[in-house]
């Protein structure tokens, strides 16, 4: 893979590996026909970021050399952002970036070219990896909230910096209203600020959604995304749906595209009863048959070994599927034809079916980590078994 | 309860009252209504007010974490007591309410005592304010959401035609009557010598370097208008002394009779509580005066157009 970043484009770069810094430890760099994805997701996994970078992006694109398979790697995101740390320092001296995966070095190779003939190579240990994926759909979300980003970033910037999350919802003269969340626990001794926001429906472009839904999520992710949008003067989409269900935060242009998927909470508001109930919860229905005896199958581990055993493996015929988990043959041809990613997305509600204890308020957003079968026609099948060499 | 609302402004009192009587939140307190009970409604509409109220705010929020704001019908007082939490340093700072507030109603507990002393987090305030930097208008009130809180309301001025609110819900805690005799302006000691301070932020920036040698530090001045800022520690003794300051004319003919004007008063005191306290100068005041009691305190007394502020730091035993 080589691909050739000019002009302010590198700035461009830079501020998307900053945006994504804020959400996870690892980058997944995966150059795709498409153009080259930088993925990440946090530790806990409810948070997850692609951007994908078209072609037109770079000066030159190129998948891969000929003859050989187009790599993907993960690298440590510090190392990453160390080389686009001072975005001013980007924007003055360097003239162009040259990025390249090699898989006989072992390194991910990285140049700045700078003023005055100075070229900086960083060379950066990779690990193969299995292609990060997040599963969702923007479409499939009821509820859509469409506003510059400058909108947005005035409407967060009343917000603490240290507060960690922020419920959005649709008030009354369905006005969007942003407040901070408050954790019940909190109201004992120390009280915090509480602040609202309330904006206008003539500041937004788009703005399907009724008045009082609400979801509440991570404040920090968002603020990434949001520099980074503002910077590009793009408008960021809102998709969302139930509260539980992950929220979708887009930014798109002809040159690339940028996709947050933020876990967010079972409840709407911090007052109102309890509703991690399982009605709320319920998967959509063709598939809860056969989702819920697979979370039985879980039910004693913790959510991590769980989230480990979602990181799928697919081998070319699918045949290291399922030891111990057998799904029943035939509730499994429902998966291939459709988008696999809304079925895998809905597989995660049933982590609160009750018996289940929800360690983790945000319920971890569901990732299948699809190795994407270079010789398999049909494209990636998701199958649930576990990854037999872990995560790598 | 006989009536104590105020109004500084030139508006119109039915229209006033009718419209604040469904928006006034009486604070309740949980346990007994004996306590507190206060009513403020309170609109800061020009915006040109805004600034100096977020100076304020700022400069409270660096000298303490924790204060006590006060509410009486004609003034506003920040107010950090002399507690030994806080290295008994106190703070007195009082705003004239009609330069801040063009609409201003205030109920207290009685026509006899009508003031409110609420405690909040300065930072909160501050942070707060900040928002209303520019604003088209700003409303304080003190509601009952659940806890008390001091409520404020912020309209932005956005580009476009449409309005923007921002509501800080900043919880307080009412304090009861019983404790207000804590919370009364310090009185000013008889000071050894007074003068008038050097601009603040030379000094900040002096004893910033001196912080990074010591923690002590000697405040020391006289009658002839010097005055020097002193560490002293095994290997090292730095001073940086200040001349041609000025003593302003001290109250008692008598006291600076007797005192030769060469003669140093000085006070020991912890050198964060004075970075604290020059920290949190912003701007540079009309007024800026020490007054120094020999080996006891050191008492700041600080004019601002719109605010004055005391501060007092004990001398270390």
């Amino acid at each position: 893979m080589k691909c050739l970043v000019t002009g302010g484009n590198v700035k461009v770069l830079g501020k998307a590996v900053h945006s994504l810094s804020r959400i996870g430890d690892e980058l997944y760099l995966e150059p795709l026909e498409d153009g080259l994805s930088l993925r990440t997701v946090n530790s806990s996994r409810s948070a997850y970021a692609c951007f994908l970078f078209a072609p037109l992006f770079f000066q030159q694109y190129q998948v891969a050399t000929s003859g050989q398979d187009p790599l993907r790697c993960k690298i440590l995101m510090k190392s990453f952002l160390s080389v686009f740390r001072s975005l001013a320092m980007l924007e003055k001296t360097v003239d162009k970036c040259c990025i390249s995966l090699n898989g006989r070095s072992s390194r991910l190779v990285v140049q700045l070219h700078c003023k005055y003939g100075v070229r900086k190579t960083h060379n950066l240990s990779f690990q193969d990896c299995e292609s990060l994926q997040a599963v969702f759909d923007p479409a499939l979300c009821p509820h859509v909230l469409r506003a510059p980003a400058r909108v947005l970033g005035e409407a967060v910037l009343p917000f603490p910096p240290a507060l960690a999350e922020v419920t959005l919802g649709i008030g009354h003269g369905r006005r969007v209203i942003l407040r901070s969340y408050q954790e019940e626990e909190a109201d004992s001794t120390v009280k915090a600020m509480v602040t609202e926001m309330s904006i206008g429906e003539e500041d937004f472009q788009q703005l399907q959604a009724q008045e009082g839904v609400a979801i509440t999520f991570c404040l920090k992710e968002l603020r990434g995304l949001l520099s980074f949008a503002e910077s590009a003067n793009l408008s960021l989409s809102i998709h969302f749906d139930a509260p539980g269900r992950p929220a979708i935060f887009a930014i798109e242009d002809s040159l690339l595209n940028g996709h947050f998927v933020l876990a967010t909470l079972s409840e709407p508001y911090p007052h109102s009863q309890d509703l991690r109930s399982p009605e709320l919860c319920r998967p959509a229905p063709q598939l809860q048959a056969h989702s819920t005896p697979l979370l039985d199958d879980f039910a004693n581990d913790d959510i991590d070994s769980y989230m480990i055993a979602m990181e799928t493996t697919v081998g070319c015929e699918g045949s290291r599927a399922l030891p111990s988990l057998s799904l029943p043959p035939g509730l499994q041809p429902p998966c291939s034809p459709g988008p696999h990613s809304e079925e895998e997305e809905d597989e995660d509600e049933p982590s609160t079916v009750p018996g289940t204890p929800p360690p983790k308020k945000f319920r971890s957003l569901f990732f299948g980590s699809i190795l994407a079968p270079a010789h398999s026609p049909q494209g990636p099948r998701p199958v649930l078994a576990e990854d037999s060499e872990g995560e790598g | 309860m006989t009536s104590a609302v105020l109004k500084c402004c030139p508006v119109d009192v039915t229209v006033n009252r009718s419209l604040s009587t469904g928006k006034l939140h009486r604070v309740e307190l949980l346990l007994q209504t004996k306590l507190a009970p206060g009513t403020l409604d309170v609109l800061l509409s020009k915006s040109f007010l805004c600034a100096p109220a977020v100076g304020v705010s700022n400069m409270i929020a660096k000298l303490a974490k924790i204060c006590t704001l006060r509410i009486s019908p004609d003034k506003l007082n920040f107010i950090l007591s002399d507690k030994l939490a806080s290295g008994g340093v106190s703070m007195w700072c009082e705003l004239e309410q009609e330069n801040f507030f063009s609409e201003f109603q205030m109920e207290g507990i009685s026509a006899a005592n009508n003031e409110i002393y609420l405690e909040l987090t300065s930072e909160n305030l501050s942070r707060a304010l900040k928002t209303a930097q520019n604003a088209r208008a700003l409303k304080i009130k003190l509601t009952n959401k659940h806890y008390p809180c001091l409520t404020v309301s912020i309209e932005l001025l956005s580009v476009s035609s449409s309005s923007r609110i921002v509501t800080h819900d900043i919880p307080v805690k009412v304090i009861p009557r019983r404790l207000w005799k804590d919370l009364q302006e310090p009185t000013v000691p008889d000071s050894d010598v007074s003068i008038y301070l050097p601009v603040l932020k030379t000094m900040k920036s002096v004893v910033e370097k001196m912080k990074n040698i010591s923690n002590h530090l000697i405040i020391e001045a006289n009658l002839n208008g010097e005055l020097n800022l002193k560490i002293e520690t095994e290997l090292v003794c730095v001073t940086t002394h200040f001349k041609d300051l000025g003593n302003p004319p001290l109250a008692s003919e008598n006291a600076s009779q007797a005192r030769n004007p060469e003669q140093m008063a000085e006070v020991h005191i912890d050198i964060r509580k004075l970075l604290q306290f020059l920290a949190g100068q912003q701007a540079n005041p009309t007024k800026a005066v020490c007054n120094i009691v020999n080996n006891k305190i050191v008492h700041f007394d600080l004019l601002h157009e719109d605010v004055s502020l005391q501060y007092f730091i004990p001398a270390l035993s």
